[in-house]
């Protein structure tokens, strides 16, 4: 969904296995601690990648005068030439066919290690064989899919799953998880294959698979076919008709609407929006089977995130997106950016107040949640008075462990479905009933 | 690229473009279908390079013309004592980006309308390529299983 293309992959192997492991069990509160954790260190470092990426370029800016233009095509010629004379690349050259294939295996190995540092490491600056190998396959499919991002779009869909007033199914909640995360692979496919130029043209996105040259498009593009089209399928078919549209439809509005209007305007941020609000919402129907008021408030608390979430982080990105040609709040309404995200933090904290009255929540949700919401209130005022750096990496980090522990206080607070048959209850009475009850 | 190898070759990124470049191999027998998909990707990649090299050398140059006439109105030189280099925070280079993004959005969205082009016809060449490559070995596997 939304997050997709501001979320990126640290690079860490580790990590998928983690994450296989982690949605599994989505729905155990013990694994909460291990989400944060993992999230803070997934976006921690690729924060702080983003940053000492803004750094460089600086060092590395050109420092020749301004009247350059009539020069370049000579130094062209003489960048082209330099890149084959370092030692590393003469000495592969010279290298048999089966030293070059050992040596270019544990190349991508370590280049899949380390974090990628830009321009700095070695094995950046060498010409690799355009051939696929199937050992490289999963990793590559991993990043092209942006593997972890799916893994977040589908634990919010099975917080909207779990948040639905209805007995627990083990099966329709592992056939709804299933088929949202396929039809998140195909959409981040599709995106990945729509903005290669760009993509290498950006700090945050230039190691992406296409953008190497590891995977050719043609089979980028095979490969979200065969992700949606059995993902949309296994929901229209395994879950419910609605689930499947809105999955479907949710396909189309981020890699057709989304990913072309980002280079347009800035309403882009709106529909992205929109886009990370659908997952909850499916969560929700592939439960119940229909469009509650209760899916809609889900869908709202997420919508409202997304804001303070992303204008944040492109507060930290805007000469990146400026040279891109991207047209994000940030650059070209910086003012609109910050208010836009006081708004919608202060717009959760009202549907956290909605949400017992739609009897979704207890009343001791919005009094529980009112903390972290004013937290992310007052960081977002913050953002919009002093509009820094520093007070868009506090927006930021905070709504990285905002959302988690919003949609868990949530969790916790779900009014469980035997208690909605007598009303009566006094809110003390029902909590306890409701920790009995809640889990299978 | 060795002189023996039978696949494309793509290296760092261009200095310039920050697109990595492609050799594309040339196979002695290529069919017509095949040269028409090496031609289309040697044109998006020259166009995009053209781009990209062009944009990004318009980027570094405002961008310095800018930081020097934002200094000089404040008074600074271009280096401080130390010798470095003096930059402007981000805040006030935020007007420049603005500027910069808006100057060139009919550009890009030219491009954009370009690239899709490209990558569109890239890809359907690509799809029609592996077709005629799979129908052609299951047919030289047939005629192998006969003889």
């Amino acid at each position: 969904g939304l997050f997709v293309w501001r979320l990126r992959n640290a690079g860490v192997r580790q990590i998928p296995y983690r994450f296989v492991h982690l949605y599994h069990i989505a729905n155990n509160r013990l694994i909460t601690f291990q989400y944060f954790n993992f999230l803070k260190r997934m976006y921690v470092t690729q924060y702080n990648k983003d940053l000492s990426q803004q750094a460089k370029p600086k060092s590395n800016s050109i420092v020749s005068p301004f009247h350059e233009l009539q020069r370049l095509d000579q130094e062209k010629k003489v960048v082209h030439k330099i890149s084959p004379v370092s030692p590393v690349h003469q000495s592969w050259s010279e290298m048999s066919s089966r030293n070059e294939l050992r040596d270019m295996k544990s190349a991508a190995e370590t280049e899949d290690s380390v974090i990628p540092a830009g321009a700095g490491s070695k094995e950046d600056r060498q010409w690799k064989e355009m051939k696929l190998r199937l050992d490289d396959l999963p990793g590559i499919l991993a990043r092209l899919s942006k593997i972890k991002l799916t893994a977040l779009v589908v634990s919010t869909a099975s917080a909207g799953f779990a948040m639905a007033p209805v007995p627990f199914e083990l099966t329709c909640f592992l056939l709804a998880s299933l088929g949202t995360g396929l039809a998140s692979c195909a959409a981040n496919s599709i995106n990945q294959f729509f903005e290669v130029p760009f993509d290498s043209n950006m700090n945050r996105t230039k190691n992406r698979p296409l953008v190497r040259g590891q995977i050719s498009p043609l089979l980028a593009v095979c490969f979200a076919a065969s992700c949606g089209v059995p993902g949309i399928a296994l929901l229209t078919l395994g879950v419910n008709p609605l689930t499947g549209a809105l999955g479907a439809f949710n396909i189309f509005l981020y890699t057709c609407c989304y990913t072309p209007l980002k280079r347009m305007s800035i309403a882009n941020t709106w529909v992205g929006a929109v886009v990370g609000a659908i997952p909850p919402i499916m969560g929700w129907t592939a439960a119940t089977g229909s469009l509650d008021a209760g899916a809609l408030l889900l869908g709202g608390i997420l919508y409202s995130w997304q804001f303070p979430h992303f204008n944040a982080l492109s507060w930290g990105l805007r000469e990146d997106y400026s040279r891109g040609g991207y047209c994000m709040m940030s650059v070209t309404h910086p003012g609109l950016c910050r208010r836009v995200a006081l708004r919608h933090c202060l717009a959760l904290i009202g549907l956290s107040t909605v949400a017992p009255v739609l009897n979704i929540t207890t009343w001791t949700f919005p009094v529980i949640s009112l903390p972290i919401n004013l937290y992310i209130s007052y960081l977002g005022f913050r953002f919009y008075r002093d509009a820094d750096r520093s007070s868009s990496r506090k927006l930021f980090f905070c709504s990285l462990w905002h959302l988690p522990m919003l949609l868990l206080v949530m969790f916790t607070c779900k009014k469980s479905v035997l208690e909605k048959e007598d009303k009566g209850d006094l809110p003390g009475r029902s909590r306890e009933r409701a920790t009995e009850i809640r889990l299978p | 690229p060795p002189a023996h190898s039978h696949s494309d070759w793509i290296g760092p990124p261009d200095k310039h473009s920050n697109l990595r470049p492609i050799i594309f191999y040339v196979p002695p027998e290529e069919s017509a279908l095949e040269r028409r998909l090496r031609e289309a990707r040697q044109e998006a990649q020259a166009s995009n390079q053209r781009f990209w090299a062009r944009h990004n050398r318009a980027f570094r140059q405002e961008k310095e013309e800018f930081i020097y006439s934002r200094l000089k109105a404040k008074g600074l030189e271009m280096r401080d004592e130390s010798g470095q280099k003096a930059t402007l925070n981000a805040e006030e280079m935020a007007d420049f980006y603005k500027d910069f993004l808006s100057k060139n959005l009919k550009k890009h969205l030219q491009y954009n309308r370009d690239w899709y082009k490209h990558n569109f016809r890239i890809t359907f060449l690509m799809g029609q390529v592996a077709l005629m490559r799979a129908l052609r070995w299951l047919r030289r596997r047939k005629k192998n299983v006969e003889q």
